[in-house]
């Protein structure tokens, strides 16, 4: 097997008595688009602060191409990094920032020069190299450094929320602008962001932190449609969970009690689950179907209409379960007419493919 | 009436005074003295009091006092040393603030505190009394210089081994004096411009590949230029006028020019040539100064060469 092209290995940061970054293991492929999601303060900048090395790991190791980086001053990293503020120098030109790491690069100065006109040109910023970075838009200046970072065509690029500051259609376009400069570049990428859908989009895998730790590593779909926790399932996409006892295993398929809809519900099973176990069911609110009449099959849950937010293209409703309890329905409108779909107060039936509820130990 | 005083507190009226306010301070306290010094300088010399006056035997312009200044080698070399002596004093100041300042920005808050009152804790002693404590040290029988006697008497060879240095009445004596007096208007302003500087940026810069020397270069030095173009007008401007420092431990056979100034307006009485000098300086002193001025704005614009 080769080795991966970015090993983190037991990496702990401890700032003072605080553990900002707990054991976390992960590999990188080359030419990877790699996100770290996860809410403010889990670890991320850190984590990206010690591949860039700029702190180093309090426990663990990190290789990146095969080579520890143990004892590597960030100046002979192969690795750029893209700040969360840009950090664009303010006294010297947008070309003078681009070009600002082929200094240290044996070329020689028209050779530089159109290095950072190819750069310009790949970021649409051909025009803008005379000006300085006070005198260009936002979204600019997040292409300025992206543009500087990728300029020394690094091995590997750290991006640390590089399109929180840009609004959302900005967000979006850069989003895929992103994606097609990775592609022509093939540089590996590690994303930090605390946006899921933007996690989503970007990136071929998801790591979600917490508190420190990597609580799970996945292709997009995979952390969305089989998260391993609660902390995962609440934190990718929206979901409505609910206490349940496990009555029965067979195969992949588990029987459990649900208090909530007062009655038994099918459900994929996980590994490791046993007979009697309390664990947790959680349901999507898209992947619920909302009906008038009762459908036939297993998990069926009958209930009355309390709310409901009619967005044109969908609607959500937030059904009252015989329990008392509420869960959240979001139902596509396909029809026209207002016809057939339920209204405030009418008694509802909701109904689940087993395969889409989701079983959750931790 | 509490309406009409809220009303005017918002109006222009208000703005107006703000905005006057230096103005008009300006006017009282540089623009007219400035204009009776100028008004002095052509005036000519009279046994009166005050000591000049215009028209009668004398002409209503005289340009004595300026023709003087640029033919009797005595205002020349005043100038010059006054030049060279703040000059040196300005590096000096900038050569050992700069560190200092520094240092300031990369200490823990705490120490940060201590070492900023430790930086102007001198002022709060007479000033006098600080340049007295130089003399003293300076002196031949002081620790101070027999210290530096033995530093320089180990460092050279037998024959030109001295007792002691002849510190006092010298240029190196003003420079060393003002060089401490001054010290702190180089470092605050200094600290005051590196402090607001972002340190993300220095990071930038080393993980583009700069070993942190060039990163002091490249991002550090070119952002500090405000600072040290602040802090330098603040040393070399009084240094250059000074008076006090050359008269008690300055070499008084090549006097400096504020030195100069002062004894025409006192021993020689002559006033004319006194606010000649001044002009002279005040001219050399704005000149830099507006040329500063004048590209910092053009910069700050964003004009490319
Ligand atoms: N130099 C430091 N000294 C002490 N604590 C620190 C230091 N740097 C970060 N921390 C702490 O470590 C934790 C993780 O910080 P980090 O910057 O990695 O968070 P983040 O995941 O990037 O959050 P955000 O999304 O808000 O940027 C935070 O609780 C922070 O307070
Ligand atoms: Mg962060």
């Amino acid at each position: 097997m080769t080795d991966p092209f970015i090993r983190i290995d037991n990496v702990s940061k401890k700032f003072g008595t605080f553990q900002a970054v707990q054991d976390v293991s992960l590999t990188v492929a080359q030419g990877e688009i790699f996100s770290l999601l996860g809410g403010s303060g889990c670890g991320k900048t850190t984590l990206l602060r010690m591949l860039a090395g700029f702190e180093e790991p309090s426990a663990g190791q990190i290789f990146i191409d095969g080579q520890d980086m143990a004892g590597v001053p960030p100046w002979q990293r192969p690795v750029h990094m893209m700040f969360q503020s840009y950090a664009l120098f303010p006294h010297m030109s947008v070309e003078k920032n681009v070009g600002y790491g082929l200094k240290h690069e044996d070329m020689t100065a028209a050779q530089r020069k159109a290095r950072v006109a190819e750069m310009l040109e790949l970021v649409q910023l051909t025009p803008y190299g005379h000006r300085k970075p006070h005198q260009i838009s936002g979204g600019q200046r997040q292409r300025v450094a992206l543009a500087r970072a990728l300029a020394r065509q690094p091995k590997l690029l750290l991006l640390d929320e590089p399109l929180a500051a840009l609004d959302k259609k900005l967000r979006e376009h850069t989003q895929f602008e992103l994606m097609s400069i990775q592609e022509r570049t093939g540089v590996t990428f590690i994303v930090v962001t605390h946006d899921q859908e933007e996690a989503m989009t970007l990136s071929d895998r998801i790591a979600v932190m917490d508190k420190g730790r990597v609580k799970q590593v996945g292709a997009p779909t995979e952390v969305y449609e089989y998260p391993n926790s609660r902390f995962v399932a609440g934190f990718i996409g929206s979901i409505t969970a609910f206490p349940a006892k496990v009555l029965a295993v067979e195969g992949d398929m588990a029987t459990v009690l649900v208090a909530a809809f007062q009655g038994e519900v099918q459900a994929r099973a996980v590994p490791g689950l046993s007979v009697g176990q309390e664990v947790t069911l959680a349901v999507r609110p898209e992947k619920l179907v909302i009906s008038q009449v009762r459908p036939e099959g297993a998990n069926v849950i009958a209930g009355q209409v309390k709310d409901l937010a009619y967005f044109g293209k969908d609607s959500l409703y937030r059904i009252t379960l015989p329990s008392g309890e509420l869960i959240s329905v979001h139902s596509v409108n396909a029809g026209r007419s207002a016809g057939g779909r339920p209204d405030w107060d009418d008694q509802v039936y909701l109904s689940f493919a087993p395969a889409a509820a989701i079983l959750l130990v931790e | 009436m509490r309406n009409r005083i809220a009303h005017w507190l918002q109006g222009r009226g208000f703005r107006d005074v703000i905005i006057g306010l230096p103005y008009v301070w300006l006017l009282l306290f540089f623009f007219i003295p400035f204009c009776l010094v100028l008004a002095i300088s052509f005036g000519s010399r009279t046994p009166t009091a005050p000591p000049f006056g215009y028209g009668g035997d004398h002409p209503w312009i005289s340009f004595v006092g300026y023709s003087r200044l640029l033919h009797d080698e005595l205002y020349i070399r005043a100038f010059l040393v006054s030049l060279s002596n703040a000059a040196t004093a300005t590096v000096l100041c900038l050569l050992l603030g700069y560190p200092m300042s520094l240092a300031l920005t990369r200490v823990s808050a705490s120490w940060r505190n201590i070492l900023l009152m430790l930086v102007i804790l001198p002022f709060w002693t007479s000033f006098l009394l600080r340049v007295y404590a130089w003399m003293g040290l300076m002196g031949k029988n002081s620790w101070f210089n027999g210290l530096l006697t033995d530093a320089y008497n180990l460092l050279t060879p037998a024959g030109w081994h001295l007792s002691s240095i002849p510190m006092m009445h010298s240029n190196f004596a003003v420079v060393l004096v003002m060089v401490y007096t001054y010290l702190p208007f180089m470092i605050l302003p200094l600290y005051a411009n590196l402090e607001r500087l972002d340190p993300v940026l220095d990071e930038a810069a080393m993980d583009l590949g700069s070993r942190p020397f060039r990163v002091f270069l490249d991002v550090t030095l070119p952002q500090s230029l405000p600072g040290i173009i602040a802090g330098a007008m603040l040393v070399f401007i009084p240094a250059a006028g000074e008076l006090v420092i050359p008269t008690l431990v300055g070499d008084a056979s090549s006097p400096m020019i504020g030195r100069v100034i002062a004894d025409e307006f006192s021993s020689a009485s002559d006033w004319p040539m006194a606010a000649s000098v001044a002009i002279a300086l005040l001219l050399l002193m704005v000149g830099p100064m507006m040329l500063y001025t004048h590209y910092q704005t053009k910069a700050e614009a964003g004009e490319e060469p």
